[in-house]
């Protein structure tokens, strides 16, 4: 690791570029005072002047080119291959709790395939009256609903177990989205088919080449499952799976399956690859949970963090992040500056609601000192985010799986930020 | 018919209390038939509900998982670089870093079976005939040293095998295990002593680049265009366009192992951007076989008609190829993805 490659690393470029884009920072509290007359202001720009694209130029928009950053990453030496892999929503420069889809993490087994509606069909057998095989319209034609959910890998933050290891929130916690679905509740779908009386799970499986299917409990899947065909209003997109996918809400993101081909009723689990030899969490002493779908209350601060560090003097700071639980709803979230000495209880932007991701805020009157910046989430059950030492107290450091351990970002002087772990 | 009134009656009764509540069903959808049900429903459960007669042994396993499998796994099960190992990590669950297989980890065989019936071999999913799957579970049995080489694996032996780990797992426990993390009202001032730095990721260092964003926030058409015509050298111009769409269809099964285009990099098989008309086994950076080695050494040169007879039957055009793809069948796929690759040079 030489001078070089550090000075490769994110934060630090970004630090420097975003430090330099300031120009010169206030010193201290208060208004800063103008060294001379702002040419931005005093002269007339170019954009003021000439004019710009007409209506027609794109009927399609994607972020303006200043955003080009804001983009999905993946971590190349997670994986073998891109093409049965994951990449991560860039968490740090997104405010609100909607996650556009064309940076919401994706996470394939197969590659995202490319399915037309009329090339749909889902299908519905086993323990049922009748069998059947639903089109893409007919769908269409059953009662809809609207309802926003977090969608989280069950690895994320799986990198963390053994200790800090990935400097950004994008690749600690960015394997989440949180979009507005809509689509039919599957228990619509399971009353059109009939379920006899020994059928106990659904068996739900993709049609892509990885055939990806996981069991769900009947109980479950009468409850709030939704067959999803939009997304923040608009067609699902290709890495999402289009034109139809499931959504599991509260529950591991392996289970929301995309390609959706076809929903089994069976009397008992299939024990599939994805819920035997993945997504089993391996304690301490060697045995391993199963079915260990919910996904815990979760928060992290996203930003200040290593990809955003603060590129301004002492004085007023937005510290903002993210929470959410798969039990419930958000009902508060803390902050400590101290690395969890003390805690502050921070502003919720809107109250929290079922299964969704929910925005907090802490107005902070930063005094330019370091900080050891924590985030702390509590869910309608009394459920209250762990630290990490508390979770490796119960499930060691081999889970992989679900480590909603409380995040700490090292924040400097010089306000760069680094993942790290207290004591 | 029937069902055409029932959602009729529904509707008046629906419009009668003015809510959109049916009190029956829709109507939609269509009964599937026994054949799409049986093409489509093929995932087997541990006590074997799904599992095709059929029968494989030891034997035949090794050839088969030569010729499929071993490309990604190894000769031995053992895993090629990333790819998943399949065999040994016996008794290394409790350690700190855990080698999970299918002999030290899988709890149901029918799992092993289920998945490479339906997913494997990795870019050629559900090409295998079941004996050929039950063939492949048997060797892999066989690398876990949980049967010997004599031993044949049918759909009437298949639950006597016992995995090692079957009894490895429990149901998820948090609710109780877990129950102290459900503390309402958690600690707000001076709930620790000191706080120290334990461990800091710049140590570590692993953190991927970021990329400058010419790379990484491509514009879909852009990216569209990068792959066609614009790409290649002024020869390209030349080439059909329906031939390119054509051929890029089919490199689909060929892109599990090998990339082309402007960033390609070598996969499990090497980059192929300029291979059409370059000397065989020249691409640098990749381990090539030694068939592949041995033929550049004679001069073997990617003609058209060379790189044709390859595609159609890989291993039989050249024996000991790392290769494991059974060939495209249709003249046709093969021409047009020779004119695909040509259009990223030639």
């Amino acid at each position: 690791m030489s001078e070089n490659s550090k000075d490769k690393a994110p934060s630090r470029r970004q630090f420097l570029s975003g430090a330099a884009a300031v120009g010169v920072g206030a010193i201290g509290a208060g208004a800063a005072r103008a060294a001379g007359p702002d040419p931005l202001i005093t002269q007339v720009q170019e954009w003021a002047q000439a004019t710009g694209e007409g209506v027609d130029a794109t009927p399609y928009g994607l972020p303006i080119q200043f955003e080009k950053d804001v983009v999905r990453r993946n971590v190349e030496w997670l994986t073998a291959d891109t093409i049965s892999s994951i990449n991560f929503t860039p968490i740090h420069a997104l405010d609100g709790t909607i996650t556009p889809q064309g940076c919401a993490f994706e996470r394939h087994h197969s590659g995202a395939i490319e399915l037309s509606k009329p090339d749909y069909r889902l299908m519905i057998n086993g323990l049922v009256d009748t069998p059947l095989v639903f089109t893409y319209e007919d769908l269409e034609r059953f009662p809809r609903e609207n309802r926003v959910y977090f969608c989280e890998c069950a690895a994320n933050t799986g990198m963390e177990w053994a200790g800090a290891q990935l400097n950004g929130a994008q690749f600690t916690h960015g394997m989440i989205h949180n979009m507005e679905y809509s689509g039919v509740p599957l228990r619509t779908l399971l009353e059109e088919v009939g379920v006899k009386p020994e059928g106990k799970w659904v068996y739900v499986e993709g049609a892509d080449a990885s055939s990806n299917g996981r069991s769900i409990p009947l109980e479950k899947a009468m409850d709030d499952v939704l067959v999803a065909f939009k997304a923040n209003g608009e067609a699902l997109r290709k890495e999402h799976g289009y034109p139809v996918r499931l959504v599991v809400p509260g529950w591991e993101g392996n289970m929301w399956v995309k390609w959706l081909r076809r929903v089994e009723v069976t009397a008992m689990a299939i024990e599939s690859r994805e819920e035997t030899s993945k997504y089993t969490d391996t304690l301490e002493d060697g045995t391993s949970r199963k079915w260990t779908w919910v996904m815990d209350a979760k928060s992290v601060v996203t930003s200040p963090s290593p990809q955003a560090p603060i590129t301004h003097g002492p004085g007023p700071l937005v510290i903002t992040g993210l929470a959410w639980s798969g039990r419930g709803s958000i009902t508060g979230v803390d902050v400590s500056v101290d690395g969890g000495k003390n805690w502050i209880p921070a502003r919720l932007a809107a109250p929290g609601t079922d299964k969704a991701l929910t925005r907090f805020y802490l107005d902070h009157n930063w005094d330019g000192s370091e900080m050891l910046l924590q985030a702390r989430a509590k869910d309608s059950t009394g459920y209250v985010q762990p630290s990490k030492a508390q979770l490796r107290d119960v499930r060691g450091e081999n889970s992989i799986y679900h480590n909603n351990c409380i995040q700490t970002w090292w924040i400097k002087e010089t306000g760069e930020a680094e993942n790290v772990e207290v004591s | 018919m029937s069902k055409y009134r029932k959602l009729l009656a529904a509707s008046v009764l629906g419009a009668c209390v003015a809510v959109p509540a049916y009190a029956d069903k829709f109507g939609l959808g269509r009964p599937a038939l026994p054949e799409e049900i049986a093409a489509w429903d093929l995932d087997v459960a541990p006590d074997g509900t799904g599992l095709p007669e059929g029968s494989g042994d030891v034997f035949t396993g090794e050839e088969v998982f030569a010729e499929y499998c071993a490309i990604c796994h190894g000769d031995f099960a053992e895993g090629v670089d990333n790819w998943p190992k399949l065999a040994g990590g016996e008794g290394t669950l409790a350690d700190k870093d855990p080698l999970k297989t299918v002999g030290s980890y899988w709890p149901y065989l029918s799992t092993v079976w289920d998945y490479v019936n339906r997913s494997m071999p990795f870019g050629n999913a559900q090409s295998l005939e079941p004996d050929e799957v039950y063939a492949i579970v048997a060797y892999i049995l066989y690398s876990n040293d949980i049967v010997d080489d004599e031993f044949t694996l049918s759909h009437e032996n298949f639950l006597d095998v016992e995995m090692p780990n079957a009894e490895g797992f429990i149901v998820d426990d948090r609710n109780t295990a877990e129950a102290h993390f459900w503390t309402s009202e958690p600690c707000m001032v001076d709930c620790k002593e000191s706080v120290e730095i334990t461990m800091r990721a710049a140590v570590l260092d692993v953190t991927p680049e970021e990329v400058e964003a010419e790379d990484a926030g491509q514009n879909p058409a852009a990216e569209q265009a990068s792959t066609a015509v614009e790409a290649g050298t002024e020869e390209t111009t030349a080439l059909d366009p329906e031939m390119i769409e054509h051929g890029k269809n089919v490199f689909k099964k060929c892109k599990s192992c090998h990339q082309v285009g402007e960033g390609a990099k070598h996969r499990t098989g090497p980059a192929l951007n300029g291979i059409v008309g370059a000397d065989a086994g020249a691409i640098e950076g990749f381990k090539y076989s030694k068939a592949m080695k041995a033929a550049a050494e004679k001069g073997l040169v990617w003609t058209d008609e060379e790189m044709a007879a390859f595609l159609a039957r890989p291993k039989a055009y050249m024996k000991g190829t790392r290769m494991s793809f059974a060939g495209l069948k249709k003249q046709d796929d093969i021409d047009a993805v020779i004119v695909y690759l040509k259009s990223f040079g030639s």
